[in-house]
């Protein structure tokens, strides 16, 4: 089928999309967009957090027809221009960035938490957090990033 | 495989009659993991996600009208006063991602025994609102579940709401995981006391979910309703008992049978003591 999507406030088009693909399958493999991670494939990690319509989501959970029409935001859509986004920013000066995998998935939900909740406690981070795994830091610096992403908005 | 893309209820129910082998698609929790895992190949996806009908709820007559759409994140947010107990185990459901996308008509779609708002609906008295184009009915909870990821919907029939009442009195849900996100539950309890009605069910812990009617009869009978007074330990100790004795769990990766009966029996004491405190204090506001 064909699939006519806004991604990154750009519409797109993808053609023979299977009808059972992932919107995550269809960012990566037929948009060029692999900023959202395929790890787990059933919602458990978050790396593939995106918005839909402005609300995060697991893409891999999401049918690519259900996105038919809808707008989706990336990791790649969060700069403007050469210019970092505060969370990737943090994410950057707290070295809260090992091996990477997960971090697009953090980065989104993080963004998502302050456009709710600007001066976060950790607690409410932790929650936000929650669904997104990292199996490299042991999350202390992804929380120092937060904290400054706070900070800096 | 087709993707069908009805935008009304109406069509969704023609659409559902003429391809019984569509599977329906909301939040995508359940059915894209079983898609992505190659484990499912179904002849057509029926996206339920442009039906606004399916979307939506209201309020009338001390009863919540819940949409088989609306997300657990709505739920919690827009419903969580007046249904404590159901939104307490949605605020349990995997992870603010998952919670934006799943909902409770997908729950009870899957029917998995360890879904985690099942034990909610069972012990507050929750009906089901099943449609098709021979028309609407409503089943008890209780009927609705009807074996290991099994339910009593007919292949041309769609879940489109769920009917449950405006918490009056106590209202407690618990879960026993290895951490408090992204688990499935090892078990799962929940308990709602208002006047005239004491509901206890049992999750994780048997072929469906279920309601426990033994332990449910001890508190309608014995609780001091009149003179609403804390329970003694051994009264609370019976109720734990009666709960763990309507167990039939089996051993599996997530728990072993023994260690399931044992939770159970905690979880119903702690939750027991809380709901009954709820409601001592909702009737001391009322006199």
């Amino acid at each position: 089928m064909r699939l006519n999507v806004t991604v990154n406030g750009e519409r797109r088009q993808a053609d023979d999309v299977w009808e059972g693909e992932s919107l995550l399958y269809v960012l990566r493999e037929r948009l060029g967009l692999p900023g959202s991670k395929n790890a787990c494939e059933q919602g458990e990690c978050g790396s593939c957090t995106v918005y839909l319509d402005d609300v995060p989501a697991c893409s891999c959970l999401v049918a690519a027809g259900q996105a038919e029409g809808r707008e989706v935001r990336t990791v790649e859509g969060l700069a403007e221009g050469e210019a970092l986004d505060p969370v990737q920013q943090s994410f950057v000066d707290a070295g809260a960035v090992q091996c990477g995998f997960c971090t697009p998935g953090l980065v989104v939900a993080a963004h998502d938490l302050l456009d709710r909740v600007p001066d976060p406690s950790d607690e409410e981070i932790r929650e936000a957090l929650a669904g997104n795994l990292c199996r490299c830091t042991g999350y202390e610096k992804i929380l120092d990033a937060v904290r400054t992403a706070a900070g800096a908005r | 495989m087709d993707f069908l893309r009805p935008t009304t209820l109406d069509e969704a129910l023609a659409v559902k009659a003429q391809r019984p082998d569509a599977v329906p698609i909301a939040g995508g929790t359940d059915v894209m993991v079983e898609l992505n895992f190659d484990h499912r190949r179904p002849g057509a996806l029926l996206d339920l996600t442009r039906i606004g009908e399916l979307a939506e709820w209201s309020s009338s007559d001390g009863q919540i009208s819940l949409g088989a759409g609306v997300s657990y994140t709505r739920l919690i947010g827009e419903l969580g006063d007046v249904l404590p107990g159901l939104a307490m185990a949605a605020r349990t459901v995997g992870s603010p991602q998952i919670r934006n996308r799943g909902t409770v008509g997908g729950n009870l779609g899957a029917a998995s025994p360890a879904g985690d708002t099942h034990p909610v609906l069972l012990a507050t008295g929750a009906r089901v609102e099943l449609a098709s184009v021979r028309g609407r009915r409503t089943l008890a909870a209780e009927d609705f579940y009807t074996g290991v990821k099994r339910n009593a919907l007919e292949p041309d029939e769609l879940i489109t709401a769920v009917h449950l009442p405006i918490a009056t009195g106590g209202e407690q849900f618990a879960k026993i995981g290895t951490r408090n996100a992204m688990v499935i539950a090892v078990c799962s309890f929940a308990i709602v006391l208002r006047d005239g009605h004491a509901g206890a069910a049992i999750g994780s812990a048997a072929p469906t979910p279920r309601r426990v009617a033994e332990a449910e009869r001890f508190l309608l009978d014995e609780l001091p309703w009149d003179a609403p007074a804390p329970l003694a330990d051994s009264f609370k100790r019976r109720f734990a008992e009666l709960v763990a004795a309507a167990a039939t769990p089996i051993d599996d990766v997530r728990g072993s049978a023994a260690y399931r009966t044992h939770a159970l029996g905690v979880l119903a004491r702690r939750t027991l003591t809380w709901a009954w405190d709820t409601y001592r204090g909702s009737a001391r506001a009322c006199a």
